[in-house]
């Protein structure tokens, strides 16, 4: 393959003239049958780009609300093994929609890398965001990555300046995925004028799509971002959906998948509504 | 497999990248990424600063108390009859234990760089209470993370951070005990990046941590050789010390390294048996893996989901190792061993009873396996348990497993 999923799918969005809806839900969550029904559900419902969060014990950058979402699926036996199969299984009605896996190092560092690299391109992922592997650790997973033919997205903050943006832009491919806040996933609303400066700052320096995440929750938000970045990020919205569909055991009901594909129309349509300008 | 090369010494590390061999590491999100490498460069700007230094040392002199004394334990050598066991007394710091060695060297670069916001995460309570102090003595906000489940047994400590005018705020997340209140005082870093100063408070965490919280705490070693030169004329031939995160043994551990004559042992806390799934023993019983910012021996399951670790004493119920021991266990210069919750209770009792000092549930481990080993060496040999801290906090918890029967 010369042109990756993710290069082809941003092509076709610029083509468009409209910013991408990334959409996130942990791999496993609530159980591994409604995952898949969901994930499956998702290009439909208007997401351009799949991230799948790999559950883990101690999610150190994430909200409550993802946190949550780990642990159900960890409770029903989510293992990477399990979400690999889970991309497969996607990929055997679906071989358009990127599929980016985020997530941490330690279960992906257990699997063992080289494995784990061979085995998720095979089952079709196409990047990784792992969050805590920085620039300075590029060596365990990012160089690797790029070797198998896997994008490696790397987190742009509000704390990362002019003097290192290069090293952060380095060894990127795919995409870049700005972090709005200073924060965990899901709790401050951003500042959108802020977001718009530093997106335009960073496509100054890259050719790379821009996605910005973190705090984004209507559709409103998300078309407020979708005027100067190249995709939105949602994630901790579409997973209280998820989770406001579970019954008193938190367990999947007959309405979680439409909960979640509901959302994920109505953000669509905030996206799509909004007019692309140059930041300025 | 060829024979490695002898090391020439084993107190070069960590590497630029904040490695010692494997482990170690700067593992932690971008947004953190630039107040990791500037605490690095406020903390090299303050080691080459002989004001920081001397301000230090007075201090250490005359808040914290130190030098700490070297106690000769009499009884407990006649006792057990090997031995001569050396006692450095880390449990008569002010706050009642070696943590605020390392909150003292802390909160003074914090002040250095301008940070007046200053959180931790706390097993035991003990580092939670050290940080609460200097933070009251040097009027800095101080917020302490701190597990559900730990609040519950170790009160005194949530009373003695609320009376020193720390918020205490309860994690019930995961496991509620020490890793939960990392994960939680990480997050909040991460939300108050511009204002906030992280005290870590054991020898782990992202580069430039394992090493600062190190050599803060050396100052134990440092006078251990001094001390023992005097009462001596020598330097010991075995120190002990306990192994939760393991601030306490690098402290101790460290300025001894490259005398390779010593034997140097760290105890884990192997809570009801390293062979149950309830200890907190992470190299005796764990392997290789990345959290917290480093790469150290963790416990975990096959799928790299982090396990709770257990122990009777909150200090070392953490499910990992500062990055060092892990190399040092490796290269075989330390040896690990590990203690069980009866073993250290019984040494709790023993060494109450014998040289009127209560210790903490914490060094009661590295106790056990001096006392364990003491009979089999000769009476000239020169032993150095590290007393890193009293055990008053403890005493609930003790009747409460001895069932009133202290």
């Amino acid at each position: 393959m010369t042109t990756t999923r993710i290069d082809a799918r941003f092509a076709a969005l610029a083509r468009e003239g409209r910013a991408g809806l990334v959409t996130f839900v942990s791999a496993g969550d609530p159980d591994p049958d409604t995952s898949l029904a969901l994930v499956r559900a998702l290009p439909a419902a208007g997401a351009d780009v799949i991230e799948l969060g790999m559950p883990f014990s101690d999610p150190m950058s994430d909200g409550p609300t993802i946190q949550a979402s780990s642990q159900r699926a960890l409770k029903h036996g989510q293992t990477l093994a399990g979400t690999l199969a889970l991309v497969r299984a996607f990929r055997e009605g679906d071989d358009a929609t990127p599929i980016v896996l985020m997530g941490y190092y330690n279960p992906i560092y257990i699997y063992g890398v080289d494995r784990f690299l061979v085995d998720a391109h095979a089952a079709g992922v196409d990047g990784l965001i792992v969050v805590d592997l920085p620039p300075e650790e590029d060596a365990e997973l990012c160089v690797p990555a790029m070797k198998a033919g896997l994008s490696f997205v790397r987190l742009l903050t509000p704390t990362t300046d002019a003097a290192r943006l290069p090293t952060v832009l380095a060894n990127t491919s795919g995409f870049l995925y700005y972090v709005s806040i200073t924060g965990v996933t899901g709790t401050a609303k951003p500042d959108f004028a802020a977001v718009g400066r530093a997106v335009a700052a960073i496509k100054a320096k890259t050719p790379l799509p821009v996605a910005v995440g973190f705090g984004v929750r209507t559709a409103a938000d998300a078309a407020a971002i979708a005027a100067y970045a190249d995709a939105v990020v949602v994630g901790s919205a579409i997973v209280s959906a998820i989770k406001a569909s579970l019954d008193a055991n938190d367990a999947a009901t007959p309405a979680t998948v439409e909960a979640a594909t509901a959302l994920v129309r109505e953000l669509a349509g905030g996206v799509r509504a909004a007019r692309r300008t140059a930041a300025e | 497999m060829s024979t490695p090369q002898p090391l020439n010494s084993f107190r070069t590390g960590p590497d630029e990248r904040g490695r010692f061999g494997l482990y170690g590491g700067r593992f932690v999100a971008e947004t953190l990424m630039p107040l990791v490498l500037d605490l690095e460069r406020a903390y090299a700007a303050a080691k080459a600063d002989p004001a920081f230094k001397q301000a230090m040392d007075h201090h250490l002199a005359t808040y914290v108390g130190r030098p700490s004394p070297l106690y000769f334990a009499e009884r407990l050598t006649a006792h057990l009859g090997g031995a001569k066991i050396y006692f450095k007394r880390e449990d008569l710091n002010h706050t009642g234990a070696h943590k605020v060695n390392n909150v003292l060297g802390q909160i003074m670069l914090a002040v250095r760089m301008g940070k007046r916001r200053i959180i931790a995460e706390t097993g035991a309570g003990m580092h939670g209470v050290a940080t609460a102090t200097l933070c009251a003595k040097f009027g800095l906000d101080c917020i302490v993370y701190m597990g559900a489940v730990d609040i519950d047994r170790q009160q005194p400590n949530v009373l003695r951070m609320k009376a020193l005018g720390a918020e205490v705020r309860p994690v019930t997340s995961g496991s509620s005990t020490l890793k939960d209140a990392m994960n939680e005082a990480l997050r909040d870093w991460v939300t108050n990046v511009e204002t906030t100063f992280y005290c870590i408070g054991t020898v782990a965490g992202p580069h430039p941590y394992p090493m600062l919280v190190r050599d803060f705490q050396s100052v134990i070693g440092i006078e251990t050789r001094a001390q023992m030169q005097e009462a001596e004329g020598r330097l010991p031939d075995s120190l002990f010390a306990c192994i939760g995160g393991g601030s306490n043994a690098m402290g101790l551990f460290h300025p001894f390294l490259d005398d390779t004559g010593i034997e140097i042992y760290g105890v884990e806390a192997a809570g009801h048996g390293v062979d149950t799934d309830q200890h907190a023993a992470s190299i005796t019983g764990g392997r290789p893996g990345v959290l917290h910012g480093n790469r150290t021996y963790l416990l975990m399951d096959r799928d790299g989901q982090i396990a709770e670790a257990h122990s009777i004493s909150a200090g070392l119920d953490y499910p990992g190792v500062g990055p060092e021991h892990a190399w040092l266990a490796d290269v075989g210069r330390v040896t690990y061993l590990s203690a069980t919750d009866d073993e250290a209770l019984d040494a709790f009792k023993l060494c109450s009873r014998m040289e009127g000092i209560i210790p903490a549930l914490e060094p009661a481990h590295a106790l056990a396996k001096a006392f364990a080993l003491a009979p089999q060496k000769p009476k000239d040999h020169l032993m150095v348990v590290n007393m890193s801290g009293r055990g008053d906090k403890d005493l609930d918890a003790v009747a409460r497993h001895l069932g009133g029967a202290l």
